[in-house]
C-alpha cells in the first residue's frame, strides 16, 4: 500500500463526482450531518446502526455486510470513497471495515468533511438512490483485527500503541471530551503502550501528514518498526485513524487494530493497568 | 471573562454537574451572530488535541472536559479564534468565542 492507492485530494474528490465505477460514502457517529448537506451522489453509511450488531457488541456478518452493501447500490467493482466528520475517524473506522470484508477497492478523502466545508466546496441535499447491486463479501481478515486475550499477551511483546488523548492515557478523562465522563469502566491505559494520539498523525484541517512526518512520529515514539503492532483507542474508531497511517500510508506490515479498544479492556476483570503519562 | 450568562447549555438527560466539567458556549462574529458549522476544538494544558464539536445551527458548543486549564480552538472558513480557559472545579463554564 502507498498513499496513492489509499487516499485521494478534495481536489481529485471534486471532479469525479460523477465518475462512473466511483461511489462515494459519507460514515458519520451522527448521521444528521450528511441529512444537512453531503458530497453530491454520495451514499450514508451509519456507523452505529449499520456497521454494529443491533445486540452482541460486535460487527455485522458476512451476509448482513453483502445485505448492506447490495442496498446502498455499491458493487464489488466499484471503487469507494470514503469520508466523514470527527476528522474521518469513522471513516477511516469504515475504510478498516471495507477491508477486513476484502473490498479492495477502497479509499479516504483526505480530510474528510472538515476540509470540505473548510475550502467551502460544495454540498447537495438532493437524495441519492443508487440501483440494488449484489454485493459479495469475504470471509473476515483476521490479519487485521485484534482480539483481547492477543492485546494482554502483547503486553511487553509487540508494540501497543494507545492513540487517545494524553488525559485519556493518564487515567484523567475517560472519553473524549465531546462525550459525558461518566462510564462504567476503570481509566487508565494498558502497561507498556506508547500514547502516540491520533491527533498528532493529522493536520489541524484533518488532512494527514505526510509520510516523512508521520515516520519521525512514531520513530519519535519509540515504535519498534521490527515486532508487530497493536492500535487501540475507546471504542476503535480512532485506532482505526492510525492503522490506516501504519498499515496502508507508510505500509507497515503486521499492524492490528484492536476494536474492542478501552470500553472492552477497561472493564475486564484482573487485567492489568497503568495510569499517568508517558 | 465570560460575559454576562446565557441560557445554561443543553445537556443530555441524567448529566451529574457535580461530577462533570462542562465548557461551552456560543461562537459568533464580531458583530454578534453565531456561526453555525464552526469546529471547535478543546485542547489540553500541554495544547494536545482533546476533542473536536461542530457548532449548532445556533453557534453553540459544548464539551465534557475536567478540572484544569485548557484552550479553546476554533476553525471556520470565515475566520479563527484561540482562548485559555481554566476550569476550577466541576460545574458549568461558559466561554464565549468570536471570530476575528
Amino acid at each position: 500500500m502507498s498513499r496513492a492507492d489509499a487516499l485521494v485530494s478534495a481536489d481529485w474528490a471534486e471532479q469525479n463526482l460523477d465518475t462512473a465505477g466511483v461511489v462515494f460514502v459519507e460514515v458519520d457517529e451522527d448521521t444528521s450531518a450528511y441529512d444537512g448537506g453531503h458530497l453530491k451522489g454520495a451514499v450514508k453509511l451509519d456507523w452505529k446502526t449499520e456497521l454494529q450488531d443491533s445486540v452482541i457488541r460486535d460487527f455485522v456478518s458476512k451476509d448482513q455486510f453483502e445485505k448492506l452493501l447490495s442496498e446502498k447500490g455499491i458493487s464489488n467493482e466499484d471503487t469507494v470513497i470514503l469520508y466523514g466528520g470527527n476528522n474521518n475517524w469513522f471513516a477511516a473506522y469504515a475504510y478498516w471495515y471495507f477491508k477486513l470484508y476484502g473490498h479492495d477497492s477502497v479509499k479516504l478523502l483526505d480530510g474528510g468533511r472538515k476540509k470540505w466545508e473548510l475550502d467551502g466546496r460544495e454540498l447537495s441535499k438532493d437524495p441519492v438512490i443508487r440501483p440494488a447491486t449484489s454485493y459479495t463479501a469475504q470471509e473476515q481478515d483476521s490479519s487485521i483485527r485484534a482480539f483481547r486475550d492477543e492485546v494482554i499477551a502483547a503486553i511487553g511483546d509487540k508494540n501497543l500503541i494507545d492513540v487517545r488523548s494524553p488525559d485519556e492515557f493518564s487515567g484523567k478523562l475517560l472519553a473524549p471530551a465531546h462525550l459525558p465522563q461518566e462510564q462504567s469502566q476503570r481509566a487508565g491505559h494498558i502497561p507498556t503502550a506508547l500514547n502516540v494520539p491520533w491527533s498528532k498523525a493529522a493536520n489541524e484541517d484533518g488532512t494527514f501528514k505526510s509520510d516523512e512526518e508521520l515516520r519521525a512520529l512514531y520513530a519519535d515514539a519509540g515504535l519498534d518498526t521490527g515486532k508487530d503492532t497493536i492500535a487501540y483507542c475507546r471504542i476503535g474508531e480512532r485506532s482505526s485513524h492510525t492503522w490506516f497511517a501504519l498499515h496502508e500510508l507508510l505500509g507497515e506490515a503486521n499492524v492490528k487494530n484492536y476494536d474492542g479498544s478501552w470500553t472492552e479492556y477497561g472493564s475486564l476483570v484482573g487485567v492489568p493497568i497503568e495510569k499517568g503519562a508517558n | 471573562m465570560c460575559g454576562a450568562p446565557a441560557q445554561a447549555p443543553d445537556l443530555p438527560a441524567g448529566i451529574d454537574l457535580n461530577l462533570e466539567t462542562v465548557v461551552y458556549g456560543v461562537v459568533a462574529t464580531a458583530d454578534g451572530a453565531p456561526v453555525a458549522g464552526a469546529y471547535v476544538r478543546l485542547l489540553d494544558e500541554g495544547g494536545e488535541f482533546t476533542a473536536e464539536v461542530v457548532t449548532s445551527a445556533s453557534g453553540d458548543y459544548r464539551f465534557f472536559a475536567a478540572p484544569g486549564r485548557w484552550t479553546l480552538s476554533v476553525l471556520h472558513r470565515d475566520g479563527a479564534v484561540r482562548r485559555p480557559v481554566v476550569a476550577l472545579e466541576p460545574g458549568l463554564v461558559e466561554v464565549a468565542l468570536t471570530l476575528s
